[in-house]
């Protein structure tokens, strides 16, 4: 009993609160003696209430079970997690220190450190442990939040990171409103829409060029996402060619239409990772003809139906 | 939710007459059941463009006829499917196209159903779309089939009840459509080219030819067509004979 009072105590002095052990012991004893409660069900409840009682986030590293990244499926949840960090963007906010992909072998989650959680950057391709972070819930997609009460420690082990890639064969049957030359916010690269971001309010945007569609194989429709590099690979615009329609049509939507006439109805393999909703493409390929041992195939099975 | 697009052949699109909605609100989906148990809410379509008319009376109302290897599909774009119509205004038949689009069932007076698409686009492809599409619907409906053989799926219970399909009728239908994918000709050509020139004596080279010859002309008279088939054969003739 005492042990687990020492463990709450150090918890919460990391969290920079001192909480004489005596008291953490006595409540402890009380739930487990004369409440019958289960030492680790009380051991939850004590630094919960400690917690509240002083001010602290709750559960401050009380909750020592990790969770793999697949299964956050709830907003402003503490969570540990171990994970390795496949790729950070750079940030241009002042409260953000840096922004980027984890992942673990069920799944990747955006990451972002606040400038005031003072801890050490992460590095790409390095393995975590993450604790006592937050997690949160945007436009559809989870993230985690690394505050002043999350730590991290550096992992010597290396992380199979889930292979989430994922090939897909179909038709392109959708170019999405948001394709083609867009803004983004310089500081969060979100879309940013008549020069206005949702979270930093005017901002000279920088340009981008993407396409958002999907790709559907009969079976599933699935969302893909192109980069610019792909874009530009895939249609042969380049974003200054992008730019100089806009500025001759004056209409930012030719691109889109131009890169629909190039990509709807044709058959594509696409390869990438899975995020959230979408597929990012990492490759591509345009199926051309169709090759003689699938269409033998096809007619042998047809053949078999009529005997 | 967004709904896949089926892949169906314009003869069994056409055969078909079961629609019913999924849910009870107004904006419910829409679905057409096909005799071999493809729910349909959208489909992804290829074919050729063959005429396209504007049937509006007082606003701009597009109708186009796209033919595949065993029917016909009609797609109507008006101006809620502004770029479909702008398409169809600009596009001159005979071309191929690819269309995808929501399905829409039409009852005319006598009770007599019509399937037609309208579409979310349509835009011009090559041969090379029109041939893996016509592959892929064959081997969509193929899986179909065999699921209503083995009764294997709740769209295909559904489907042997409605309509008590005949498995060989569609089957045949499949089949003749693969068989108008000539990849299939020149493909064997270049093949047997190549062996010829390894392993075979004039005779055989010669049976050959005449193989050739025949398969030519029944083509030439299947499809009513006159050019291509002779242009492969003095494509090889002269590579290989060295005429």
């Amino acid at each position: 009993m005492r042990e687990v009072a020492e463990e709450i105590k150090e918890e919460f002095s990391k969290a920079g609160v001192d909480i004489p052990v005596d008291e953490i012991e006595e409540k402890l004893r009380t739930l487990v003696d004369k409440y019958y409660v289960p030492l680790d069900e009380a051991k939850r409840s004590v630094a919960n209430s400690l917690a509240k009682k002083y001010g602290v986030a709750k559960v401050v590293g009380v909750s020592e079970t990790l969770e793999k990244i697949a299964d956050i499926d709830a907003p402003k949840k503490w969570v540990n997690l171990k994970g390795k960090v496949v790729q950070i963007w750079k940030s241009e906010s002042d409260v953000i220190s840096q922004v980027g992909l984890i992942g673990d072998e069920s799944g990747f989650v955006r990451f972002v450190k606040w400038k005031s959680a003072d801890l050490p950057d992460l590095e790409e391709e390095k393995c975590y442990l993450l604790k006592n972070v937050v997690t949160d819930y945007w436009q559809g997609q989870y993230s985690i939040k690394l505050n002043r009460n999350s730590e991290i420690i550096p992992l010597e082990e290396d992380i199979e990171v889930a292979s989430q890639e994922v090939v897909k064969e179909g038709a392109i049957v959708s170019v999405q409103q948001g394709s083609g030359l867009i803004k983004r916010c310089p500081m969060c690269k979100r879309v940013i829409v008549k020069g206005i971001c949702n979270e930093h309010g005017k901002v000279e945007g920088v340009y981008d060029l993407r396409i958002k569609a999907v790709i559907d194989d009969g079976k599933s429709p699935q969302d893909i996402l192109f980069n610019k590099e792909i874009t530009e690979e895939l249609t042969g615009i380049s974003i200054e060619q992008a730019k100089e329609w806009v500025r001759e049509y004056l209409d930012p939507s030719v691109v889109q239409s131009e890169i629909a006439k190039k990509i709807l109805g044709r058959y594509f393999v696409v390869k990438g990772n899975i995020v959230g909703q979408y597929l990012l493409v990492e490759s591509f390929e345009q199926l051309k003809d169709v090759r003689e041992e699938d269409v033998q195939e096809a007619l042998q099975k047809a053949e078999e139906m009529l005997s | 939710m967004r709904e896949v697009a089926q892949r169906v052949f314009a003869k069994e699109f056409e055969d078909s007459n079961l629609s019913y909605k999924k849910g009870d609100e107004k904006y419910s989906p829409n679905y057409v059941l096909t005799p071999t148990g493809a729910e349909c809410n959208r489909l992804f379509i290829v074919g050729t463009l063959t005429e396209k008319e504007d049937i509006g009376v007082e606003v701009e109302y597009w109708r186009g006829r796209i033919v595949d290897p065993t029917g016909v599909f009609q797609i109507y774009a008006g101006q809620y499917q502004p770029d479909a119509m702008r398409s169809l205004t600009e596009i001159e038949p005979p071309t191929f196209v690819a269309v995808a689009g929501k399905v829409s069932v039409f009852t005319l007076e006598e009770g007599d159903v019509r399937t037609s698409i309208r579409p979310e686009f349509v835009v011009e492809v090559d041969e090379d779309v029109r041939d893996r599409w016509v592959l892929e619907t064959a081997n969509m409906t193929l899986e179909r089939l065999r699921a209503l053989n083995e009764k294997s799926t709740e769209s295909a219970k559904m489907a042997l009840e409605h309509y008590d399909t005949d498995v060989v009728y569609y089957a045949k239908i499949v089949r003749d459509a693969l068989l108008t994918l000539r990849h299939e000709k020149r493909e064997i050509t270049k093949e047997a080219r190549e062996i010829a020139e390894e392993w075979w004596d004039e005779e055989d080279v010669e049976e050959l030819e005449i193989e050739e010859k025949k398969e030519e002309k029944k083509d030439k008279r299947e499809k009513g067509e006159e050019e291509t088939g002779l242009d492969l054969w003095e494509d090889f003739t002269e590579d290989y004979f060295d005429v």
